[in-house]
Order: C-alpha cells, then structure tokens, then sequence
C-alpha cells in the first residue's frame, strides 16, 4: 500500500469515527421513545400534587349569568374552583397574548368560543376534577354568534370583544370596527394598480386555506410547583420556547425570573400548538401558589383540538397580472384572516400577518400589494405556524394556486409558466417586491431535475390520453398531476425586524468540553422530536473533531440552558445551529493556542485535521481534541485561563430561505370522490445537510400532515359556533394505511450568510406538500371546466365537484 | 375523556350475569370488548354505574356448525371470526366484513355480539346479519328466545334486549354453496364507521340470479335490509337496467344523517354505489 493511500485510510477511518455533519446518524433520542422510556409531564408525579379540570361553555357567544360552585366545591376531594371573580383581584382573569392583544384566562362576564374556559376545578384526583366539572352549575344567556368571518364587520354585527370595544387603535393601528382586529399593507399600491389596469392576462381567485389544527399526539400539559418558603415556581410544560414562558410568567405573575424554573421536559410533538401560553398553564400556576402543592393540568383530545390554537384560516383573493406569453408583472392580495376570539397568534411581535408577504415566491414579480385584515369570530383563537415559519404555508399556497390558474386562463403548462418566471441563479441575493432579500437558490437546476425524475413529459402524455378515455366513458377515473415549487422564509430572525415581546429573535449554545474530551453543550431550543440531540451534536462533531457519541445535548430547563427563542419557524438549525458552529468555533480558536504551546509551535504553524492539529509539513507531529482538552485544565499555556468552553448568542443576518419543487400525481374515483395519491416527489433544498436520514424523516412527516390538511383535516364550525369533529374519528390523521409513499430528493445550494451553510428542513414538506395535492386535485378536473376546488378536498366535496359538474349521470 | 364512577363485576356463569343484571336494573350493562362502550363513558355520554363483565363466563366462544346453521358465540372477537377457518369456508362474506371494522387492536378485543347488540347503525355486523337471515339468542332471567336480526334493531341504540337480556349467540343459516357475496364499505380512514356500506349475497343459475339478500350500513338510524332493492334482482341476469332499479330502491329506502362523513344526500349516493359494486363483486364470484 502506497503511503498515500495509508493516509487516505486513516483520514476516512477517522472522520466516520466522529459521525459529523453529512453522515447518516442514527437519532441517540430514539433509544429511549422506542422503548416508552421518555419523560413527559404527564410522567411527573410529585408527592401532594392536585389535579386541575376544566368547565367549559357550550355556548359560542353567551352572557354569563351566573356560576355557582357550592356543589362542586362540596364533593369529597374537591379543594378549589377557581373562576374569573378569583383572577380578578390579582389581576391575571386576562393574560397578554404574543399578538398583543389579551386573552381571557377564565370566562369573564362572557364567553365567546365554545369550550371556552369558563371555571377550573382542583381536586385530588383526575376523576373527582372530572366529576365536579359536571356540578358547577353556570347559567347563560346565549347571544347570537359569529361563524363567518365575512360577516364580522358588518353594521350590524355582534360586538363580541365588549372589553375593548372602545378601543380604536389595536397593537397594530386602528380599528374600523369593533370585530376589526387590525389593518396591515405592504408593498407599492399604486403601482401594483397601474400594472393591473394595463396587464394583458389577469386572474383573480378567492382561496381559502382552510381552519385546522397542528395536533400533537402528546396534548397541552403542565405541572406547576410553587415553594411558599423560598417562593420559588417551579413549572414544567409542554413548551416549544421555555424561556420566553420565563420571561412571559414573570412578567405576568411579577415573581422575578431567577426564581422561576421553567422545564420543558421530554415533547410529543408540537408544530406551533406549543408555543403559545394556555389558560391551563396560568391556572396551574395560580392554583399551586394559592395551595402551595403542585397542581398538574393535562387536557384531553377534544380540549386540545377545539381549544388550545388553531392553524390558518387564511381568504386570501389573489391576483396576477401577465403578458400574453406569460410574464408575470404584478401579483395583488386581499387576505381576510380569521383570529377567532382573541388575537392570540404567535408571530414575531411586528408581523400581525407573520411573513405573509413571501406570498411572491420563487417567481421575479417585479411589484405587488398585500393587504391583511385580521377580524374576531366566535371560534377559538390561536392563528398559530403549523409546521412552518408564520403564515408561509398560507403565502406558498396562494401564489402556487394562483400560477396554476394563471397557466390554465393562458393555455399554458403549468411547469413551463413557473421555469419561464423563476428568479434566475444569478439575481441572488434578491430582493422582493415585498421587502424580502432571497439569499440563495438554484430554482431552474432544481425543478428540471424533478422534472426528468418524475418523468414529466410522458405523464402529461397520459394524462392526455386519460381524459381522453374519460371522454368516451372508458373510465371513471381522473387523473391529476400537482406542481409546487415552494421558497420559504425560516430562521427568524434578524433583531431589527424580529422580536416576540420586544425580545429579539437570536438564539444560543453553550459547549463546555470535559478534561476527558467529552462534551455537554446546552442550547436555547427545544426539540419536540426534531432529534436536535442528534443534529446539534453531529455540527459540534464535524467542527471539534470529537465523535458526536461523546457529545450530550441538554435542552429545556431555564436554570441551565442559555437563553433562547425557542424551536419554531424552522430555526433551529438556521439560528441556534449557527450559534452552535460559532460557539465550537471559539473553543478551536483556544484549542489551537493550546496545541501550539503543547507541540512548542506558533499557533500559525498548525493546522487543522479532522480532530486534532497537526504541524504543517509535518503530519506525525500532532495533538488531538481529546489530548488538548487534557492539557486546557491542567496544563494550560501560561496566561491563558484553564479550561475549554464557550458560549455563544446568535443574532442572524438575515433568514435563510429553504426552497423546493414536489410532484404528485393522483387518481380520483369520480364516483366516490376517493382520491388516491398514486406518486408524490419530493426535492428539497435546505442548504448543507447534516443528518440525511433526519432530513427524510422530516419530509416524510412534513408530506404526511400536509396530505391530511389539503386532503381532509380541518376544525369546522356550524351555524351556531359548534365546533365539530373535534375527536380523532373525524379529526382526519392519515395512518400508515393513507399515507402515500414519498420519494424523496434534493439540491445543495448552502445559505451564504450560515456558518455552516444550513437553513432548515422541518417544515418545508408541510408548505410546500399543501398547495402540491391541492393543485393535483384542482389539475384533475380542470379540463372539466371545474374552476378553483377549494380545500379540504375530502371525498364529499370531490364528489360534490362531480355533481355539480354533471359527472354522474 | 374521563369517566364516571363505576363499579365492576365479573361473573362467571350467563345466570349469574343475568340475574346481577336484573338485580342492578337500568345501571348496569354488560361489558364486552368494551370498545363501544367504554369510548362513550370516556366522553360521559353514557354513565353505567355498573358494569357487568361477560369475559369470563364459559361457552360464549364457541364457533360450530349445527344442522344448516354456523353458530357463534357473542364473546367471539372479531380477529377470532377474521381467522375461524369455518367460517372463511362456509361464510365469507363474515371474514371479508369483519377485516374492514375498525383496525387490528379493535378487533382484538372488540366481539361479535358486542357488535350487533350495540345498536349503533355505524356497526357493521348488523346489517350483514340481516343480509344473512341470521337469528339472535337473547338470554333472560326466562331462558332463551330467538330474534331474527332483521326486527331486532329499533332505532340507533334501541334494540329488542329486554331489561336484563343478553345476547349469547348468534344464528347464521349457511348460504348454499358457490353462493356469491360482497361486503363493500366506503370509509375515510383505517378505524371509521362507514360512510356507507352494502352486503350482498346472491345464487346464480345459468347466468340468472335465483336469490339475493342486501344489507345497508350506517345509512339510516339502523341497519337496513333492502327487500325490495333485492327482489328486484331475482330472475333477472343482473342487467344494466335491472342493477338500476336495484340501487334506485336500496337508495331510496335510506335516510342518513349528515355529518363529518358528508351530507346527506351523499351518502345516500354512496350506499347504491357500494351495493354496485358489492354487486359486481358478487356476480364474479357465485358460480353460475
Ligand atoms: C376507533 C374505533 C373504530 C371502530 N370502527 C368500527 C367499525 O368500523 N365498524 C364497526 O362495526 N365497529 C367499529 N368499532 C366498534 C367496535 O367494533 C366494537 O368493538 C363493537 O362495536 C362493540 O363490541 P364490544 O365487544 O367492544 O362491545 P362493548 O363496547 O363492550 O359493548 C357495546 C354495547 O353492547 C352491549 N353488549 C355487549 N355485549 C353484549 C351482549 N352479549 N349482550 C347484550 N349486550 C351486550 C354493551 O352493554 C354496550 O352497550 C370501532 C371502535 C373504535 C373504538
């Protein structure tokens, strides 16, 4: 064996035995989920503790006459019932919401969403709680209700929000009219307009991203623990951003936050349900400083689905403006945004609409307008980013829907209209009519290469044929074939223009390395089945030249993790990633001063190999990490403080912009109004890559959820503010017997203002998924003359499509 | 999603079932798989202060042929009807229908008489035991009685059990054999009630169909037996016109409620499209 090759070896051999960026690492997380060994809150069981429950209204929209709770209070085991007249004098009936607006934490003099919470019973036990929920006796007086938001700022609408109602000027500008939350504009009206009056082609479409709900399996929860000796709180919560729930329960409760402990221990999924603060945390919290013993509080499925958030409820009319051949010049939005009754969306403090104006695209629009009116309606609030940035799913879906239409009113392949407006390669970094500066992409290379790989040219052959054969009453099938090409907008987010709470948007890490070389690095996040114990300790592999199996994760618990935003909007990688890159980066910087003094070198002539330094030149002369560590406690170069950690606060510069091109090809039963996914494609872009396998795994779940929501989930209200289906019987959650197969794929094109180059994965299959089997659908009926489908397109709607397309005979 | 306060018994024998059933009056109910009943305690939509387990009583297992008839006991899961090798030879149509209830855990514990005593038109057992001609053995505090499954279902969760009664087997005329049959259900996902669902059982002779029974699913407060839609059927050699008429008048006795699982009227679409095709399904499969 030639020496080379020896070395070649040895360097291979070395960079698997770190498991680093790129490498396929099985998630550490999962030894213990597969075994039912993680630790929830609903695991916590601490001596004394009570158990919290819920009355809630049957009412959408009703006075409250009365509420007597001497029965309850006089069942065996009951210990407390708590309503609005016991949060008033302390001031906590009401708590702020992230919108900046406030919420209701218990029904005060009205309620105005059924299930909303009306009393909290504590108890002994989760049966006695139950049962007294049943023996608080309130009384209403029903008043009428407001289902359609269309409907909420009429003359004579309802006023529901009596406890603002003379509030003019919300947290983002005035109001014009009582149920009118906020007005917000973006972008350049008048020549928007002007471009419009003189356009070739123009469409316009009035599309609705439906109500729905993330829907965790593991539901809200929380365990509140007040020390009335050291008046300390302990409180554990199913909590995406623990720190800011610090922050938000201090300044709520007025106990200064050194001495509240927030845990958020092991999380059951949460896709933006968790980000939020609930009426069950407060009032676990209020009842354990009032008893001063822990007091838990678990929902249950109906409770979480009908009650704690809500996903979109976006009408967002959409219009494009083009030339004859296809050149988009203008693209014009009106979203009427549903908040229910409180404004309780969690959005970056200045976006009452979230990032909504990514509504542009992938495409060179040269100008557009966006305006947003947010209203109140008697449903429960929430308006939070299931599984994606803030309201992107929404912006992705208008823009792809709307290019569809455009390319049917022009005559157009709907594939050929997006290549023709793509920006090009070479405009990046680009800037957007609405504001956003793109950092990088590749879109041409993307979407031909999922073209070839779908086959494109032949399905639309036999599409053609198929119709054909419809025609003629061959089949009964229609086949359909669904594009998205999707950009997002993740990793909030640059302080300048990202703040929850007037708290800037940066996240953390901090690594310590032990003597031996082993790691503990703590992180401002907090994975909810990400596997960011696996990811984060695969970056600090690759950048420390230590085996990612020596590296332990820690994250959720406030007293010891640095502070952070939270995992969210995709950020973790794009933010707290960085931080975690930047931070390594500050201890190899002291390792190599350390190596230096230890092989009595200048620091300059060293270089790095894998994970030691090695003098240049001279490549048998080198120290490892491992070996350094050692010597940073006890044997540090002098005037150098021992040892090795650091810590660092990422702000980003910018977002980072993760992009993709999907393809679904679907079979529906014009009869039924089944549709079966026969192929979904997949390509995603989201920079460098640093566990390929947990990349997929992302995609697949991010696809699987973005099927149920296009294809039948949704939170649906009657008439009279019922809210319906809130149970998994017809809460649609796809088994693996639904769930199509995905195929997945991808591009590299590395973000330039990363450290690592990364920008984010989680949920970019959910954004760009949706609008992917909508347009699937809709491409099915279109030669029928069908017109816009709307969403959710469960069989019953298809087969109403049908019906009213006169398919049945 | 918690329950009530409960008490549990276990008795072992149908008498001592019966008679703590009588003894505890309207409170109390029998416990089967409990995978009806317990989901409606959970939501407190039903509060039984007794339940009365009928597990562990003896000889509600058995699956055997008796004369022209295959008897199966109601403790009989619905896996055990899924793998019973009797049945899949003598009643297929019953192991076609069973593997499309709910999903496998369900069906490990869920039981054939839980399933038709229920009385929720959702289940799907009853109307393919009207479709079959099966008979229902009802034990009381009087000994047994025999109700034929098509007068047995009253309304949605009235049946003819008397205070006190219990459904201890079930009684299915075998169908002659080359007989041809289909089960077809429209549901949205693994573990849904149907949206609708028709069993069909028919002879052939020489390409002429010589008997056919059809049962409806979760398209009316109970489960339907379409007499008219299958005498239609008969002597003719289930021609476009005639399978037309059928699933006009099967359609027409339906009266579904609307809900999560689409308006009316679609389901009502959905029950002649399921009998279509249980019918199709059918006809390939007698043998003529
Ligand atoms: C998620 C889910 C999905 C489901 N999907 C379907 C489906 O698609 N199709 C379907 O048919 N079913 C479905 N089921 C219901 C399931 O099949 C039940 O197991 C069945 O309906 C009842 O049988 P059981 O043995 O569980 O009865 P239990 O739940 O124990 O009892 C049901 C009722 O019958 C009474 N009862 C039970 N046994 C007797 C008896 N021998 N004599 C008198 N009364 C008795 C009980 O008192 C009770 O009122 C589903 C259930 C779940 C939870």
């Amino acid at each position: 064996m030639n020496e080379q090759v020896k070395i070649d070896i040895d360097r291979a051999e070395r960079t698997e035995k770190l498991q680093g960026m790129g490498c396929k690492r099985k998630r550490v997380e999962d030894v213990r989920f597969t075994q039912g060994k993680g630790s929830y809150v609903d695991d916590l069981k601490l001596p004394g503790m009570l158990f919290g429950d819920f009355v809630r209204s049957p009412h959408a929209h009703a006075r409250i006459v009365s509420i007597d709770t001497s029965r309850a209070k006089a069942l065996p085991g009951v210990v407390a019932v708590l309503t609005a007249a016991d949060l008033k004098p302390l001031g906590l009936h009401y708590m702020p919401t992230l919108a900046g607006d406030v919420q209701a934490v218990l029904a005060d003099e009205k309620v105005l969403f059924q299930n909303q919470e009306v009393a909290f019973v504590i108890a002994e036990d989760r049966y006695i709680a139950s049962d007294a929920t049943e023996l608080v006796e309130v009384v209403y007086e029903a008043l009428p209700c407001i289902v359609d938001p269309f409907k909420a700022m009429l003359p004579d609408a309802p006023i529901l929000r009596e406890d603002i109602k003379d509030k003019m000027v919300g947290a983002h500008g005035p109001r014009k009219h009582p149920n009118h939350i906020f007005e917000w504009q973006i972008g350049d009206k008048q020549a928007t307009d002007d471009v419009f009056a003189r356009a070739d082609v123009t469409i316009k479409e009035m599309l609705v991203d439906h109500r729905t709900h993330p829907s965790p399996l593991e539901t809200c929860q929380s365990v509140a623990s007040f020390d009335k000796v050291k008046g300390e709180l302990t409180l554990w919560g199913t909590f995406q951003a623990p720190h800011v729930i610090r922050t938000v329960v201090s300044l709520i409760s007025g106990l200064p936050e050194h001495k509240i402990h927030v845990i958020a221990p092991d999380i059951g999924g949460g896709f933006g349900n968790k980000v939020g603060a609930y009426a069950g945390y407060v009032c676990s919290v209020v009842g354990s400083i009032v008893l001063g013993v822990p007091v838990k509080w678990v929902e249950d499925r109906m409770e979480n689905l009908s009650t704690t958030s809500f996903a979109r409820d976006y009408h967002m009319t959409t219009e494009l403006a083009a030339t004859k051949d296809g050149k988009i010049l203008g693209m014009r939005v009106h979203v009427l945004a549903d908040h229910g009754a409180f404004d309780a969306c969690a959005d970056p403090s200045k976006w009452p609409a979230g990032f909504m104006n990514i509504c542009t695209g992938s495409y060179d629009i040269p100008v557009a307008h966006l305006v947003v009116d947010g209203v109140y309606t008697n449903k429960a609030s929430g308006g939070v980013a299931y599984r994606c940035s803030f309201r992107v799913t929404e912006a992705v879906f208008a823009i792809e829907r709307a290019i569809e239409v455009l390319a049917q009113k022009l005559g157009m392949d709907a594939a050929e209209l997006r290549m023709k407006n793509f920006i090009r390669a070479e405009q990046f970094p680009y800037h957007s009519a609405l504001g956003w500066e793109y950092d990088s992409g590749d879109y041409h290379m993307a979407m031909q290469k999922a073209m070839d790989a779908i086959g494109y040219k032949a399905l639309r052959a036999e599409q053609a044929e198929k119709r054909e054969a419809f025609k003629r009453g061959e089949t009964r099938e229609l086949m359909g074939i669904g594009i998205s090409f999707f950009t997002e907008i993740v990793g909030a987010g640059p302080a300048k223009n990202c703040d929850i709470l007037g708290i800037a948007m940066f996240d953390s890490a901090e690594i310590r390395i032990h003597p031996t070389g082993s790691v503990i690095a703590r992180m401002g996040t907090k994975s909810q089945g990400q596997g960011h114990e696996t990811t984060y300790a695969q970056i600090i592999a690759t950048e420390l030249g230590i085996p990612a199996d020596d590296i332990m994760i820690e994250e959720g618990n406030t007293d010891t993790a640095p502070y952070g935003l939270g995992t969210y909007g995709s950020r973790s990688t794009p933010v707290a990633g960085a931080a975690t890159a930047v931070a390594a980066r500050k201890i190899k910087a002291k390792a190599q001063m350390i190596a230096a003094h230890m092989l009595e070198v200048h620091e300059g002539d060293l270089e790095w190999d894998i994970d030691r330094f090695r003098v240049k030149g001279l490549p048998e002369k080198f120290k490892t990490m491992k070996e350094i560590a050692w010597s940073a406690y006890n044997a540090p170069p002098p005037n150098l403080e021992p040892g090795l950690e650091a810590v660092n606060y990422y702000e980003p510069p910018n977002m980072t912009y993760p992009f993709g091109a999907y393809f679904c090809v679907m079979d529906i039963d014009v009869d039924t109004g089944v549709a079966k996914t026969r192929r979904f494609y997949a390509l995603d872009d989201c920079g460098t890559r640093i566990n390929p396998m947990i990349i997929e795994g992302q995609v697949h779940g991010g696809l699987t959820e973005a099927f149920a929501c296009a294809m039948g989930q949704e939170i649906r209200y009657d008439d009279m503010g019922n809210v319906m289906g809130a149970s998994f019987m017809d809460f649609f959650l796809p088994t693996a017997v639904e769930t199509p197969k995905w195929e997945t794929d991808f591009t590299v094109t590395p973000s330039p203002h990363h450290p690592i180059g990364a920008k984010g994965v989680g949920e970019s299959p959910h954004v760009g998924g949706v609008p992917c089997f909508s347009n699937a659908v809709n491409d099915a009926y279109a030669f029928l003359g069908a017109g816009h489908i709307q969403m959710p397109h469960d069989a019953w709607r298809l087969w109403q499509v049908g019906e009213r397309l006169g398919l049945h005979g | 999603m918690i329950p009530g306060t409960f008490d549990y018994h276990r008795p072992t024998t149908v008498e001592s079932a019966v008679a703590l059933l009588m003894k505890l009056g309207e409170d109390a109910r029998p416990l089967a798989g409990g995978h009806s009943l317990i989901p409606l305690m959970k939501t407190r939509l039903a509060s039984p202060e007794h339940l009365v387990d009928l597990s562990a009583i003896e000889g509600l297992r058995r699956v055997e042929v008796e004369g022209n008839d295959v008897v199966i006991g109601a403790m009989t899961t619905q896996h055990s009807v899924i793998t019973s090798t009797v049945l899949a030879e003598l009643v297929p149509i019953l192991r076609e229908t069973a593997l499309v209830i709910a999903d496998p855990q369900i069906r490990y514990k869920g039981t054939i008489g839980g399933n038709c005593a229920n009385g929720d038109p959702g289940n799907d057992m009853p109307a393919l035991m009207q479709c079959l001609g099966a008979s229902y053995q009802l034990t009381g505090a009087d000994g047994n009685r025999l109700v034929p499954a098509r007068d047995f279902y009253l309304g949605a969760y009235e049946t003819a059990l008397e205070p006190g009664e219990i459904l201890t087997e079930i009684r299915i005329p075998v169908p002659p054999a080359g007989h041809g049959y289909g089960y077809e259900k429209l549901k949205r996902k693994v573990g849904d009630y149907a949206t609708a669902a028709a069993a069909v059982v028919i002879t052939m002779v020489s390409g002429t169909c010589t008997s056919a029974s059809i049962g409806l699913t979760n398209v009316s407060e109970t489960p339907l037996w379409a007499a008219e839609a299958a005498g239609i059927l008969v002597g003719s050699t289930l021609d476009a016109a005639t399978v037309d008429a059928a699933v006009a008048a099967a359609e027409a006795i339906t009266n579904p409620a609307s809900d999560m699982r689409g308006p009316s009227e679609y389901r009502t679409k959905m029950a002649g499209v399921m009998l279509r095709r249980a019918l199709e399904r059918a006809r390939t499969r007698a043998i003529a």
